[in-house]
């Protein structure tokens, strides 16, 4: 893993030096909110429904076991014992006092954190492949090129004020857990004809109030050119995206409006005249960065492992968290654990301070001390002997993290709703609560096998409804809560956005629709259809009809 | 007739505040002054406006409310959840006691 | 109201005239817009005073390609500070076109952004302060951050080379 040399460690130390100055002079008067909102903004400090929120980095969803550990301190020191994960692969803690804020930072600067492009209108913390690293079909590790990115995009002196954020994704994977298809910038590692490794340049995705899919501005883009291609999407989306109204300011809208080939026209003029500049980036310095991401020192081990099909056959609960949570490992012998933050009836994405210790000790003895965030709410041990799968699940299952449910209709996104944010039209914590009772049986869930529900409370999108197999929306009507169902989203490779069924439905009658939709696909499915596949065979109208009948 | 009352966020820790009948800044509702009428609500949103307590508090602003016996509530949900705290963690905020 | 360059206040000997109306006489240094210049460019030519041209948001800094050893100034305007055009067209002047004459920001130019103008090639600020307390934001500001990640035409020298110095010292 990447570990901060003295360069990174004094910017992020005169980072948190800065902000202590101007929480000073906010507090002593010397600046007005005004002039301090946007500040705070750069610095992961939001204003939210009952409190100030502090959004911390966790630059492609990779933590070390100390700093796991840390985030579980800070939440227990500063906050109410608990944060929250979010879609963005980061960490939100939900009560801090704006005084102690910057001594929050000043701890996680000790192991190397910070709340750096959690906000504002600049390029955002990079997000990856949670199995970076581990999985079993990576082409290869796409967190050098993320931690490239990463330094690139970090204060980009020309890139701070753009019209609206801005969102990179990378996978080093055919088979895409990042979502790159609904980012700003969607990066997929792939192989040209000459046997290169590079990256298709994807642009223009992105959910919120007009979702799309991202459109491939380039096929291949070599690694060594990677970044000034980068710059050279910024500076014309810098340059000409519409700053006239916030709604329309995203890069999505400059694709939708100009077309694809006109932006590729721009980009590629202004690329010739950087590509050979200082920003091209040579194969030492590249090699330099993946050997920093080097495979940990894993043993050589036979596939199979005696006590571990053992223990499946002996403790059906143990084999059932497996058969959901456990995923090959590229390395014989070691597993990828998943580890939920979906109890049944629980609130998805957060965890306790005594969870993320744990889970950080676990880290330390079982997983060479990386953990991973998922854009789905999750936390991943990377690199799990199979012998010690039991082990890890036995603590797990103590402390309420051994739910057997990932990719399960219970593993549901949900944004914080208006139980925490300020902007939220309705909640979405209380619904996926409901609707993961409703489905809490683990052989039903088992036998619907994998369902992707996505919840948002207003139509920011952060809880990814438009991608969700179901997705749905909170709206608020004459100040009631109700929620309008899209079906067929789909975030990965194969991305859609979804369709909108229909009317939306009361707080009280959206979990009866939700199971009436799964009725009917699993009445109508193929053997081996997802429910995805089903609606993509069937289309709208068969669960439109168990929705609203002759309505 | 419409009820308002002045909501805001204290600025030293964040938390919810109402502007109250002597001045201050009060984390409960029942101790907020209640404007009656459009021309009382903007008097009570100017006063609570004042350049000077931008040192005290953020973003104020008024919030529709009925008096139901001896509390007051507010009629969008949104701010009732204010006057609690979140409703899926019925142990923090103003509601745990 | 202090324009601050080279760690100093310096005087304003710029006069910043409209889209259209009377030129003052014809030996006053001259700001003129971009499109005023475009449409006027012989006659502005012809004066006898200094000419310097302000970019709006929006304007093309390509179009000054042929008359930048012209001019000896050149204005890029901020109307609101999170209009981050003018980053780019600071860079594109500097690094691309090769303005050596003074790049100055106006409008909301704001201590925490001059850092940003710095990297970008600005050399002079137009703060809406008084001369010392513009002068000591100034410095502030650019010594706020000792660390740079990008490289940019400012010669500032980044983490990167620094690191490969490294390596080779211990090589
Ligand atoms: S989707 Fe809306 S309600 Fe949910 S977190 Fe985002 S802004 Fe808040």
């Amino acid at each position: 893993m990447y570990r901060y040399d003295d360069f990174d460690r004094q910017l992020v130390h005169e980072r948190t030096e800065q902000f202590r100055e101007q929480v000073k002079r906010r507090l002593a008067g010397d600046i007005t909110e005004e002039q301090f909102r946007p500040l705070r903004l750069m610095n992961g400090v939001y204003l939210q429904l009952h409190a100030y929120m502090l959004r911390v980095a966790v630059p492609y969803g990779t933590l070390r076991a100390d700093q796991l550990r840390q985030l579980g301190m800070i939440a227990r020191v500063y906050d109410k014992g608990y944060g929250h994960f979010t879609t963005r692969q980061n960490i939100q803690y939900n009560w801090p006092k704006l005084d102690e804020i910057p001594d929050a930072l000043l701890d996680l600067a000790k192991v190397e954190m910070h709340a750096i492009q959690t906000s504002g209108n600049c390029i955002r913390n990079t997000t990856t492949d949670q199995y970076a690293g581990a999985a079993a079909d990576e082409i290869e590790d796409p967190r050098p090129y993320c931690e490239l990115i990463r330094q690139w995009s970090t204060f980009h002196p020309e890139f701070t004020y753009l019209p609206r954020k801005f969102k990179i994704a990378v996978t080093g994977s055919p088979n895409d857990r990042a979502a790159v298809k609904v980012h700003d910038i969607g990066l997929r590692m792939h192989q040209n004809d000459a046997g290169e490794t590079g990256f298709e340049v994807m642009v223009g995705g992105g959910l919120g109030r007009t979702p799309f899919v991202g459109k491939t501005i380039r096929e291949f883009i070599g690694k060594n050119d990677l970044f000034s291609y980068l710059e050279a999407i910024l500076r014309v989306y810098n340059r000409f995206g519409r700053r006239d109204n916030k709604y329309k300011a995203r890069i999505k809208i400059l694709v939708h409006e100009e077309g694809i080939d006109k932006i590729r026209e721009l980009v590629e003029e202004e690329w010739a005249q950087i590509k050979d500049g200082s920003l091209r980036v040579d194969d030492a310095e590249i090699a330099h960065y993946i050997e920093q991401f080097a495979p940990p020192a894993f043993e050589t081990l036979s596939d199979d492992d005696a006590d571990f099909e053992r223990h499946k056959s002996e403790n059906r609960r143990f084999a059932n968290w497996v058969r959901s949570n456990v995923i090959e490992h590229k390395q014989p012998g070691y597993a990828i654990a998943n580890v939920s933050l979906k109890p049944i009836g629980g609130i998805p994405g957060d965890a306790t301070d005594t969870q993320m210790e744990l889970v950080a000790d676990l880290s330390e003895k079982y997983s060479f001390g990386d953990v991973r965030v998922t854009h789905e709410q999750n936390l991943v041990l990377p690199h799990v002997k199979k012998a010690d799968l039991f082990a890890v699940w036995s603590e797990l299952d103590k402390a309420d993290l051994g739910t057997a449910n990932l990719g399960y209709v219970t593993d549901i996104i949900s944004c914080p709703g208006l139980d925490y944010c300020a902007l939220a039209t309705a909640r979405s914590i209380p619904l996926s609560q409901r609707i993961s009772e409703r489905f809490g049986d683990l052989d039903r869930q088992h036998d619907i096998g994998e369902l992707k529900i996505k919840i948002s409370g207003c139509i920011n999108a952060c809880g990814h409804h438009h991608v969700g197999h179901i997705g749905i929306l909170g709206l608020d009507k004459r100040g009631k809560e109700f929620y309008q169902i899209t079906l067929g989203g789909d975030a990965s490779q194969d991305a859609s956005i979804g369709k909108i069924a229909g009317a939306g439905f009361s707080e009280a009658e959206v979990v009866d629709a939700i199971e009436s939709l799964v009725t009917k696909y699993i009445d109508i499915r193929e053997s081996g259809e997802r429910f995805i596949d089903t609606y993509r065979r069937v289309g709208m109208d068969p669960f439109k009809e168990v929705l609203y009948g002759d309505r | 007739m419409s009820l308002q009352v002045v909501t805001a966020n204290r600025l030293e820790d964040g938390l919810v505040v109402f502007l109250t009948s002597d001045g201050n800044w009060s984390e409960n509702i029942n101790d907020a002054r209640i404007a009656d009428g459009k021309e009382a609500a903007d008097a009570l949103l100017a006063e609570a406006s004042a350049p000077e307590l931008d040192i005290v508090i953020v973003g104020p602003y008024l919030i529709d409310v009925e008096q139901q016996g001896a509390d007051i509530v507010p009629t969008k949900y949104r701010e009732v959840l204010r006057t609690k705290g979140p409703s899926v963690r019925e142990d923090l905020g103003y509601q745990a006691v | 109201m202090a324009i601050v360059k080279n760690d100093s206040v310096i005087e304003q000997e710029w006069i910043t005239v409209d889209a259209e109306g009377d030129l003052p006489a014809s030996d006053e240094n001259l700001i003129v817009p971009l499109a005023r210049f475009k449409e006027e460019r012989d006659s502005l030519l012809g004066r006898n005073g200094g000419l310097g041209v302000q970019l709006n948001p929006g304007d093309a800094p390509e179009d000054l390609a042929d008359d930048l050893d012209r001019l000896s100034i050149i204005t890029v305007n901020f109307p609101a500070y999170t209009d981050g055009r003018g980053y780019s067209y600071g860079r594109v002047l500097r690094e691309r076109m090769g303005f050596t004459g003074e790049l100055r920001a106006v409008g909301d130019v704001l201590r925490d952004q001059i850092l940003y103008m710095h990297r970008c090639g600005f050399d002079a600020y137009d703060l809406k302060v008084e001369g010392e307390v513009a002068l000591n934001k100034v410095r502030a500001a650019l010594k706020e951050m000792s660390v740079y990640y990008q490289p940019t035409g400012d010669g500032r020298v980044t983490a990167q080379s620094l690191r490969e110095r490294r390596r080779a010292a211990l090589q």
